[in-house]
């Protein structure tokens, strides 16, 4: 099972304007620890620095300082230990537009990771395995030959969660996992990945703007404003309590049918 | 979700057949007739004709009498000619056409990919060789070296057109590498070989076909162009030198229109044809391109007006 762990991570960004240049600090000290079995949503608006913490967790961006702790040692970006994180860390990107090669078909984006992960599997060990990864997300066999953009963004992103299940990981990060989809399906796919959580026993980040899906779906929530935690607890708490302005302000933008009917009374 | 429905291979197939090649469309039709007649004739024909350079004793025969195309000054069979320049021009097409392939593909593709210096230095190579001014160069190349071989201009040609296309696959190549599909196959783990070749690359043929293509264009106009100035390839017959030859036989003044003419239609027909295939590529890469609208109104039975109408109800 993978423990991750971050410590005061801060990443910076350089902008260069002319010959000037400044640092931006697009996350700024955080730190938290992510178990199996655990949900944790990471609310923010846009530009807080969500989804620079996805990055960091996928290796795609190194931290400027701090430290990131895979089993209480720390993270390695070369080498057959890297090759094991990515194994264990998976993410599940937030447009499935964007994320799935047009020119690929569905069986080609979830073979190579189980071939990548699993070198000794034989070919129709690898069939086997891509035909289950279809069927827990609830997906019929016969996608294996179709290509994305015979696919609707459900169906997409279904797919995209079955990739990155491919390797059989222990952590799951979800960059706004619904956030491009229809609200009608996003219940769905939601449901689908807590589901899945419970049977592999994941630990989720959840990254998304919605407060309401994540009380509904994890543990603690962490807001983050302009890269820095400002809140974290029990997701209930952190809903019922607000303790920093900045949370209150986002409870208060969700719709709470109750407050307006009261307004609609006065 | 989808109904199970018994797994059939054909359709499928089918299917993905149908997105990797071009929708066959008259245009394309006709290019692909037109390029493909050319080289068979550029490659069966040298083998059934006579001599391109025999001299014989009936200067500027019209066609008929025992030449198809008549003959030249000096009584060389026009016809031969025709067929072994054919075979001379779309070498050069060809050969410049793979050169400029595997040069744009190295500095555009490979620097925009790697990014950090070497794509810096990759983009600064490009841009230097995109100012040199061809056709200036390729005149002091060959005015150095006296007995110029098919081949040394064809990578004379490569080596001054490339620039050009390596710059559109850099920009294309830039927008690919930073989109979704390939950091999700980073995160998977994939070599970065394997991200080029199998993530990146395929998006790209629909490009690199439409460089290839407008490359053989290039380097056969070129070529023919270079040659009319008397600079091209010594002791080869291509398009361009059938040319030259005709304008100082005064071919023109002479009214021996079938000593200029073939030549002439060969290279207007090849550049067509050519370019008719490049539409066709074109819309792929853009499906605004296509004229879908007037087969869709066709297919409607609308008239334009009502086309007109229609969509103003549904806008």
């Amino acid at each position: 099972m993978t423990v991750l762990e971050l410590r005061d991570v801060v990443k910076e960004y350089k902008l260069r304007d002319g010959w000037q240049s400044r640092k931006l600090r697009a996350v700024d000290e955080v730190s938290f620890r992510l178990e199996p079995g655990r949900t944790i949503a990471l609310v923010g608006q846009s530009g807080s620095g969500k989804s620079t913490i996805a990055k960091l967790l996928m290796q795609l961006e190194r931290p400027t300082s701090g430290q990131i702790l895979v089993n209480d040692e720390p993270m390695v970006y070369r080498g057959a230990r890297a090759a094991s994180y990515r194994k264990a860390v998976q993410m599940v990107f937030q447009d499935p537009f964007a994320s799935l090669n047009p020119y690929h078909t569905v069986g080609h984006h979830l073979a190579r990771p189980v071939r990548l992960h699993h070198p000794g599997l034989s070919r129709g060990q690898v069939d086997e395995r891509v035909l289950e990864l279809l069927h827990r997300v609830r997906l019929d066999p016969d996608f294996v030959q179709r290509k994305p953009h015979e696919l609707s963004g459900g169906q997409r992103q279904r797919v995209a969660i079955a990739r990155a299940l491919a390797p059989s990981p222990g952590i799951l990060v979800a960059d706004e996992p619904v956030s491009m989809l229809d609200v009608s399906i996003r219940l769905g796919v939601l449901n689908l990945l807590a589901t899945l959580q419970r049977e592999e026993n994941l630990g989720v980040l959840y990254i998304t703007h919605d407060l309401a899906t994540a009380r509904h779906f994890s543990d603690e929530i962490m807001v983050l404003y302009r890269g820095e935690v400002v809140e974290h607890g029990p997701a209930d708490d952190v809903i019922l309590n607000p303790q920093h302005e900045y949370t209150r302000l986002l409870a208060e933008a969700a719709p709470d049918p109750e407050r307006r009917l009261a307004e609609l009374k006065r | 979700m989808a109904i199970t429905t018994s797994t059939s291979q054909l359709p499928t197939d089918a299917v993905r057949r149908r997105r990797i090649l071009p929708p066959m469309t008259l245009k394309l039709g006709i290019g692909l007739a037109l390029t493909g007649l050319i080289t068979l004739f550029g490659l069966i024909g040298p083998l059934l004709v006579g001599d391109p350079s025999a001299v014989r004793d009936l200067g500027l025969t019209p066609p008929g009498n025992g030449f198809i195309l008549g003959t030249t000054q000096t009584g060389q069979d026009v016809f031969a000619q025709l067929a072994h320049a054919t075979r001379g021009s779309l070498t050069i097409g060809v050969v410049v056409g793979a050169i400029t392939l595997v040069l744009s593909a190295f500095f555009g593709v490979v620097g925009a990919f790697v990014g950090g210096w070497v794509d810096e230095a990759f983009s600064l190579f490009t841009n230097v060789m995109l100012v040199i001014p061809g056709l200036p160069l390729v005149i002091v190349i060959s005015s150095y070296v006296p007995n110029k071989s098919v081949w040394l201009v064809a990578v004379v040609l490569a080596i001054t057109s490339w620039a050009g296309s390596a710059r559109v696959l850099r920009g294309f190549t830039l927008s690919v590498r930073s989109r979704d599909y390939v950091l999700a196959s980073r995160v998977s783990g994939e070599r970065r070989w394997r991200i080029l070749l199998v993530e990146i690359l395929p998006n790209l043929i629909p490009l690199l076909a439409s460089q290839v293509v407008f490359a053989v264009i290039f380097a056969i106009l070129g070529e023919a162009g270079l040659s009319f100035l008397g600079l091209g390839a010594s002791g080869s017959f291509t398009w361009g030198t059938m040319l030259f030859y005709a304008q100082n036989g005064l071919s023109l003044r002479l009214g021996a229109w079938w000593w200029f003419v073939p030549p002439g239609l060969a290279i207007a027909l090849f550049g067509a044809a050519l370019s008719l295939i490049n539409f066709s590529i074109d819309e792929i890469i853009n499906p605004k391109l296509r004229s879908q609208t007037r087969a869709d109104r066709k297919r409607w039975g609308m008239t334009r007006e009502q086309l007109k109408h229609a969509r103003e109800e549904t806008a």
